[in-house]
């Protein structure tokens, strides 16, 4: 019997599971995937929002503004990429200027500091690439960016460290209310639960739905998004928006953390919550809007396109807490954008509602910190050197294209929470991540993960399940 | 009298051939820029032949496999034999270039051997 | 440390250079490679076709590697393995890092850029669809089942007829896959012809041109592809789309060139071949660096890759030798009507003792054609070709006594 079982091992997932592991309390995560950060989490837009898009008043807004202005020490802490670079919302038109002011004073509301209108001579200044059309936009220089994967898996690492355990490729199929909680039955056998976090984003209407008769919905809606190549990394320096509608956020093109260039995503309402698919109807989209206030994007250099789905749920705010009538079971629902930014501030919100609900103590010395893989790449010659020198492996490059050693492999492989499928190890260190997209460095990268897990190579695989790489041998 | 049009398989330049039969019996050859082509015309219409590359396993080696190839040409239709042979053998490292690996493969008469050298683990 | 001569890629552009350096006359020569073993790619290329320009015989790839590293064995020319050039600065320093030497600097006082190239991604291509395992370009999975003894799938559909994706139809086939088809984008085949003959009809496997992959099924492992035909524009043509089943998806979409290091340091490239812009020494716009092989413009015979890579290997031989001379404006050498790119783009013409060997692509195919070169609108020769296509490079041979005037040379083609 856990004191808590969450559900959905996500950015939401893994900020609760975190906060609870500050706490004198027994913690499961469980995933239907083989690793965290397998779903929404790790197909976003990777952005840090100042704040001022949501509703005053609403859940959205709270935890935007709280979590974003948590998100740099929290990256501190967990040795997560995180770049204060700021956002630009653009108008090409004067009429446009009135929506700016709006989202102005929204941003004031909801506690949003340093944002201010920009003309468009500053406008130049601070983006050479914007179009000639552009005449004014919204600057909100505390907008940053993340990198989601690290992210997730840094709280994940904490939690682990402070004693949560994760349980992957373990589908929830039922959840039925008994005296003392919940049980769980799972892919991988029962659960029983003292509370229940449903963190688990998509699907979360699903769970919410078995204990709960107030109904949610959750529609899948799909952004498309183009990478690319680093080269034109720093095409903008700013988060670009376009003024935002109904749909959302719009089209953005922003640098990432590891200096590539991301340009997207559409919105499209979706009925398959595991329709991760680009379509060519959406790229299309996508491109024909990238430009609206970028010029000279160069789409030439995409190194890859993926999908992400967004948790819409139809009051369009988020849905955080205990379920009126289904004591201790807690959602975190229809988290989508900004729940990445709002991830530390729902972590800290549920921990908050399950301490008083369970009457938890605070751990004495939890562990708050993680140090990530070894970025060589980030070193100078006589630090590269010294890891050298403690390992050799750390000589030998394995993906070329962004500069990964082997060491950092074998160094993501065997850490708390290591990865044990060949995404795993990207998400960890970027192997794979560059401009050959593995061509290179997969059949080096399954060796690797071959001989320090010790899983034969038929068995490897890219996320999980059938994802398997290789069908046997040529004799 | 019929004609078989045919591309050159034997360098890369690929010249188009064509061949004029009459009763089974070849009466002329163009087409081809040199002397190969003609003799790859000729027996292609008559018995086709193909070079095969593949590997076989390699035991004590730093690699698993070492590539091979058949040392001429074989018939077209002794390919998958030759293939299913070269699938039940081990050689033991060290493997040199050029050492025979099967001798007279599947009775054509060609040898297949080594193309690499697989060191000792 | 310090090198006369640090040859970045050990496959057989790299083999090639150092030799023809050493053989004109330099002895301080390294040979960086990034691979376990010297011989780059070749060593998975192990079907025959190589070397009939250069050994008047048919090889493998390994073998072809094979010879190249004998001669620089024999020569004892310095080579290290598994190790990786992180940056070439602007004054020839060179950093690199291996598991023995942790991360060094060398001081070249010459290099040569052999790096290879590199395969077209799925992602350049925008293909939708599902990104689940089982897509592979044809290169890597060349490397699985040819140096792995690895079978990355068993029903393999394949995109792209260049020659990767054409011998690896074969391959898989041997291996016992089943291959369902290949299909290309293009009107036309981008392998040689040979490879048409002996990898796909040899074994029945249809050749689908004009058609592309529009969709990949599968959320784990391909479980299949969606093919459409496209138009002239090269967009699919809605309701010509037909499923195939398959469990792998091969991409042979293009190769290239690898110049990261050349772009950070600075040199000059050409944006059609994407390799940089050299002169007929092979000479970059960085004074004492030189290039050839896949590097400098993607080639389809790897003859070619070898003497275009002796030459490099000479140049910068004559370069450590006699270092620079003040040059006259050199005459630009241009692509026109017909043509893509050149290489070299320039002649320096105090150094053009021997002809040189212009070696360009066409922008389609052509029957009966020729190809003209003028300078200005003096004609220096003309050569008739029955064909010419994109995917097999052409080339003509200039020499210094056609040249009078600094004007400008065109390389056409024309009718006739």
């Amino acid at each position: 019997m856990y004191d808590v079982v969450v559900i959905g091992a996500g950015v939401t997932g893994c900020a609760c599971a975190m906060e609870l592991s500050f706490l004198n309390t027994t913690v499961l995560v469980v995933e239907k995937e083989a690793d965290v950060c397998c779903g929404t989490s790790k197909a976003n837009s990777g952005i840090v929002h100042a704040g001022y898009d949501a509703r005053p008043g609403s859940m959205k807004a709270k935890m935007n503004v709280e979590g974003s202005a948590e998100m740099e020490a929290l990256c501190a802490r967990l040795d997560v990429p995180y770049k204060a670079n700021g956002s630009l919302v653009i108008s090409n038109t004067e009429e446009g200027r009135a929506k700016l002011l709006r989202l102005l004073e929204q941003g004031k509301q909801n506690g949003v500091k340093e944002l201010r209108i920009v003309e468009k001579e500053e406008l130049r200044k601070l983006e050479p690439h914007l179009v000639e059309e552009a005449c004014c936009g919204l600057y909100a220089p505390t907008a940053a960016i993340v990198c989601p994967f690290e992210l997730t898996i840094g709280m994940a690492e904490v939690a682990t460290l402070n004693g949560v355990e994760f349980q992957f490729e373990t589908k929830v199929e039922a959840i039925k209310p008994v005296e003392d909680g919940y049980v769980l039955t799972t892919t991988s056998g029962e659960v029983r639960a003292k509370t229940i976090i449903n963190a688990a984003g998509v699907y979360a209407d699903e769970l919410h739905n078995w204990v709960s008769k107030k109904k949610r919905r959750i529609t899948p809606r799909k952004g498309e998004y183009y990478l690319l190549d680093k080269e034109v990394g720093n095409h903008v320096a700013c988060t670009i928006f376009s003024l935002p509608t109904k749909a959302g956020k719009g089209v953005l093109v922003a640098p990432t953390t590891h200096g590539n260039l991301l340009v997207g995503p559409n919105a499209e309402d979706g009925t398959d919550k595991s329709g991760t698919n680009t379509s060519r109807h959406g790229l299309q989209e996508v491109l024909e809007k990238s430009g609206r206030h970028v010029a000279n994007l160069p789409m030439r250099q995409v190194i890859t396109s993926f999908a992400g789905l967004r948790a819409h749920e139809e009051e369009d705010d988020f849905v955080l807490g205990e379920v009126e009538d289904a004591p201790g079971f807690f959602d975190c629902l229809g988290i989508e954008s900004p729940g990445l930014s709002s991830a530390p501030a729902i972590g800290k919100y549920l921990a908050s509602l399950l301490k008083n609900k369970l009457g938890l103590a605070k751990k004495e010395h939890p562990i708050r910190q993680r140090k990530a893989v070894t970025r060589m790449k980030d070193l100078d010659l006589a630090q590269r050197n010294a890891w050298v020198e403690k390992n050799p492996a750390y000589g030998t490059i394995v993906c070329r294209c962004e500069e990964i050693s082997e060491g950092e492999i074998m160094e993501a492989i065997h850490r708390p929470l290591g990865a044990t499928t060949v995404d795993g190890i990207k998400r960890r260190t970027r192997a794979g991540m560059g401009r050959c997209q593995a061509g290179f460095c997969l059949p080096k990268t399954l060796e690797i993960l071959a001989r320090e897990t010790g899983i034969p190579m038929e068995q490897l695989t890219k996320n999980g399940r059938t994802s398997s790489y290789i069908k046997g041998k040529t004799k | 009298m019929s004609e078989k049009v045919l591309t050159c398989i034997g360098c890369p330049l690929g010249c188009t051939i064509t061949v004029t039969m009459h009763d089974g019996k070849i009466e002329s050859i163009s087409g081809n820029t040199c002397k190969r082509g003609e003799v790859y015309a000729r027996t292609e219409v008559t018995a086709p032949v193909r070079t095969v590359t593949s590997t076989v396993k390699v035991a004590g080696g730093i690699l698993p496999v070492v590539s091979v190839k058949t040392a001429g040409d074989i018939p077209k239709e002794g390919i998958f034999p030759c293939m299913e042979e070269l699938r039940k053998i081990t050689v033991t490292a060290p493997v040199n270039t050029g050492d025979v690996i099967v001798e007279n493969v599947c009775d054509t008469g060609v040898s297949v051997i080594a193309t690499k050298n697989v060191e000792e683990t | 440390m310090k090198k006369e001569l640090v040859i970045i890629g050990g496959g057989p552009a790299g083999l090639a250079a150092a030799v023809a350096a050493y053989d004109a006359g330099l002895r301080d020569i390294l040979i960086l490679e990034r691979d376990e073993r010297l011989g780059g790619i070749l060593n998975q290329c192990i079907h025959n076709g190589f070397g009939l320009h250069t050994f008047r015989e048919e090889l493998t790839g390994p073998e072809y590697a094979g010879r190249f590293i004998k001669q620089v064995e024999e020569r004892k020319i310095s080579y290290k393995l598994q190790t990786m050039v992180l940056e070439l600065s602007h004054d020839r320093i060179i950093t690199a890092m291996n598991r023995e030497d942790g991360v060094f600097q060398i001081e070249a006082e010459s290099v040569v850029l052999a790096m290879g190239c590199r395969e077209r991604s799925r992602g350049a291509l925008n293909i939708p669809g599902y990104r689940p395992a089982g897509i592979y370009s044809a290169g890597t999975a060349q490397r699985l089942v040819n140096m792995e003894g690895l079978m990355p799938g068993k029903e393999v559909v394949i995109l792209g007829s260049g020659d990767i994706g054409l011998i690896m139809a074969r391959r898989m086939t041997l291996e016992g896959a089943k291959v369902k088809v290949v299909a290309e984008l293009m009107p036309y085949s981008g392998g040689l012809k040979r490879n048409i003959v002996q990898c796909l009809q040899d074994y029945d496997i249809p050749l689908k041109l004009s058609h592309t992959v529009v969709d990949i099924q599968g959320k784990e492992r391909v479980e299949g592809v969606t093919l459409a035909k496209v138009d002239e524009k090269g967009k699919p043509v809605p309701g010509t789309e037909e499923f195939y089943t398959c469990d792998t998806l091969l991409l042979s979409v293009g190769l290239l060139p690898e110049n990261e290091l050349s772009k950070k340091a600075g040199i000059k490239l050409n944006a059609v071949t994407g390799g940089p812009i050299v002169d007929q020494r092979l000479a970059t716009s960085m004074e004492g660096v030189f290039a050839c092989g896949n590097v400098l413009h993607v080639h389809d015979l790897v003859d070619f890759v070898s003497q275009e890579a002796m030459l490099a290997g000479k140049s910068a031989a004559m370069y450590v030798q006699m270092q620079t001379k003040d040059y006259d404006q050199p005459i630009a050498l241009l692509a026109g009507e017909g043509v893509r790119y050149t290489v070299p783009a320039y002649l320096v013409t105090e150094e053009m003792e021997e002809p040189v060997t212009v070696r360009f692509r066409v922008t389609g195919i052509k029957k009966n054609c020729k190809i003209v070169v003028y300078q200005g609108d003096v004609q220096l020769l003309s050569k008739k070709r029955p064909v010419v296509a994109p995917g097999e490079m052409e080339s003509v041979l200039l020499k210094k006594e056609m040249l009078h005037t600094k004007e400008a040379i065109r390389i056409c083609v024309e009718e006739g």
